[in-house]
């Protein structure tokens, strides 16, 4: 009888073979053919001429985790103390962003950031740039900020913000009040329950969070050529140039795509080592 | 919980919402400026929204998006809800084994998803290419197309790939939270299991399936990089044309347009938020 139910999965089982297990089947092939045919070990030998970009990348989208995170946390805190009103429409404050395509929001920082951009423009009506060369002599007329590593970390954060609020909001959100309780009636002040009870207890949205932001970070390729200009390659450009870029070769491309694709299989392992029951932490 | 939201809090949360608006808010404003311009403000105009309406290449990408979007939402939330309904009752080792495979288009990066697909679909036209060859060669009956090429067909099957992970997501827990005794009493009192399915257990799922629908539905039209590596040249998404004219330069229409998605989706959003606190102050109001 049990059984007889589960047939309703056969369909996408097939779909699944074929969309999901195929296609990265695929890859592993690709990664480890040469372009004359033939098993070869050489695209990964010729990627050591991209660790520049293998670094940048990993460094970036760290660093924009991190970020994601320092500021993620508090707020995700913070508003699940609120009332139920508040909290309902802050949520939706912050998932509306993600209804815009992503593109069209970094194309806005592109104006934001622009040497004769908004921001520059704000500063010189404020006279600020006429202070700093008043005072040191020197003749700055704007911030250098879009084409830097730095505006691509702040389109990351900016983009996957959300990603890290989510996970950890419905997870301090489902908390036990009477464990909080327990620990206050036990003696312990406010910065203590955080320590010992809240921080614990959300640690599984904490690591899906994180995945959620590292992932897409290092390897977008939209963001870095939007905000990055042409001299901040990062991974997700190496290989979109490999597939339907100028440097075509398709088994160089998966086999980068494949150290991303392991690059992820370790970072969800170690999730699922540490957090139990995460499942239902990840959506939101 | 205890309300004590210092000022220093509200403050904190009124910049981080600051930061996540300020981008919207000045693609808004220089879709009404005079110029083509994107950081000098030269005027009021609504230009911009006229000359929209009439450029064909951004109409038919918006079609493109919203149709790819709706159908991969429809077929998706369909094949998701049935495919949970089987995992649901699957024997544990199976189950643990579809759930994983289930959940590889959701954590893997999106380039890898759309850059495997690519792969799939380039090599399976390959071998449709050599098929209908030699099967317009062996007969004449049936004349097969010799060549396919990316374009809607793939960019549906892909939005629909990564699609379905968010629905089974999102029903299974509504599955496992149901009470299992529902279905056996339904099906006593004379129901069939069809019967017990349409009247018992998709009301108690249907929370999930809505949710999971929306989700879908948001992941299609946020999507850039599945669709652009799927897409191939004859259909665009509006994404991929903004991406496109990234490279020169973006025309205020795109501002327009993407004003309008945002007020529509604003509207909407209210609209629901609206509707479910009055419900909620309703029930509440019932239950004293």
């Amino acid at each position: 009888m049990k059984n007889k139910r589960a047939l309703f999965a056969v369909p996408y089982v097939g779909w699944m073979t074929l969309f999901v297990v195929a296609p990265i089947v695929m890859v592993v092939i690709y990664a480890f053919t040469a372009a004359s045919g033939g098993l070869t070990l050489e695209n990964f030998s010729r990627m050591g001429t991209y660790a520049v970009v293998f670094t940048r990348s990993f460094k970036l989208a760290l660093i924009a985790t991190v970020i994601c995170l320092l500021i993620g946390y508090p707020l995700a805190y913070w508003i699940s103390r609120e009332g139920p009103g508040f909290q309902r429409v802050a949520m939706m404050l912050i998932m509306l962003p993600m209804w815009m395509n992503f593109l069209l929001r970094t194309y806005s920082w592109m104006s934001i950031l622009e040497n004769t951009g908004l921001l520059n423009r704000f500063f010189s009506a404020i006279g600020l740039f006429s202070l700093i060369n008043g005072l040191s002599g020197a003749s700055i007329e704007y911030f250098p900020m879009i084409n830097t590593q730095g505006a691509v970390v702040l389109g990351m954060v900016y983009n996957y913000l959300p990603f890290m609020i989510l996970p950890i909001y419905s997870v301090i959100e489902k908390l036990d009040g009477s464990l909080l309780e327990a620990a206050r009636d036990l003696g312990a002040d406010s910065a203590r329950v955080f320590r010992k009870v809240i921080l614990p207890l959300s640690l599984p949205g904490v690591l899906s969070g994180v995945t959620m932001v590292f992932v897409p970070s290092v390897s977008t390729f939209a963001i870095s050529k939007l905000l990055g200009g042409s001299n901040e390659l990062l991974l997700g450009d190496l290989i979109e140039q490999q597939f339907l870029g100028t440097a075509y070769n398709p088994y160089l491309g998966s086999a980068i795509a494949l150290v991303m694709m392991i690059v992820v299989v370790v970072c969800m392992a170690m999730m699922n080592r540490f957090g139990e029951g995460e499942e239902q932490a990840v959506m939101l | 919980m205890k309300k004590n939201a210092s000022w220093l809090n509200r403050f904190f949360m009124v910049l981080v919402f600051l930061f996540l608006y300020a981008p919207i808010f000045v693609l808004i404003v220089f879709s009404f400026n005079d110029s083509q311009s994107r950081t000098v403000w030269q005027g009021f105009t609504l230009r911009w929204y006229a000359e929209l309406f009439r450029d064909r290449q951004i109409m038919s990408a918006l079609s493109t998006t919203l149709l790819v979007s709706l159908l991969a939402t429809l077929i998706a939330t369909a094949a998701g809800t049935m495919a949970a309904l089987g995992f649901f009752n699957m024997r544990k080792r199976w189950r643990g084994v579809c759930m994983t495979v289930n959940s590889i288009p959701m954590t893997n990066a999106d380039i890898v998803t759309g850059v495997s697909l690519c792969l799939l679909f380039v090599a399976f036209f390959g071998g449709w290419e050599a098929f209908a060859g030699w099967c317009n060669g062996v007969q004449g009956l049936i004349r097969l197309p010799s060549r396919l090429h990316m374009g809607f067909g793939t960019l549906l099957i892909a939005h629909i790939t990564f699609n379905i992970p968010y629905v089974i997501l999102n029903v299974m827990p509504k599955l496992r939270q149901m009470d299992k005794n529902l279905i056996d009493a339904a099906q006593d009192l004379g129901c069939t299991w069809m019967q017990a399915f349409w009247k018992v257990v998709l009301p108690e799922i249907k929370p999930g399936i809505v949710s999971g629908a929306l989700i879908a539905f948001t992941m299609s039209v946020d999507d850039f990089i599945i669709s652009y590596f799927t897409a191939g040249s004859s259909a665009s998404t509006l994404a991929m044309v903004v991406y496109g004219m990234t490279k020169r330069r973006i025309s205020p229409k795109i501002n327009a347009i993407s004003s309008l998605l945002f007020i529509t989706v604003l509207t909407l959003l209210i609209i629901v938020n609206v509707r479910e606190a009055r419900m909620e102050k309703q029930a509440a109001r019932r239950r004293l």
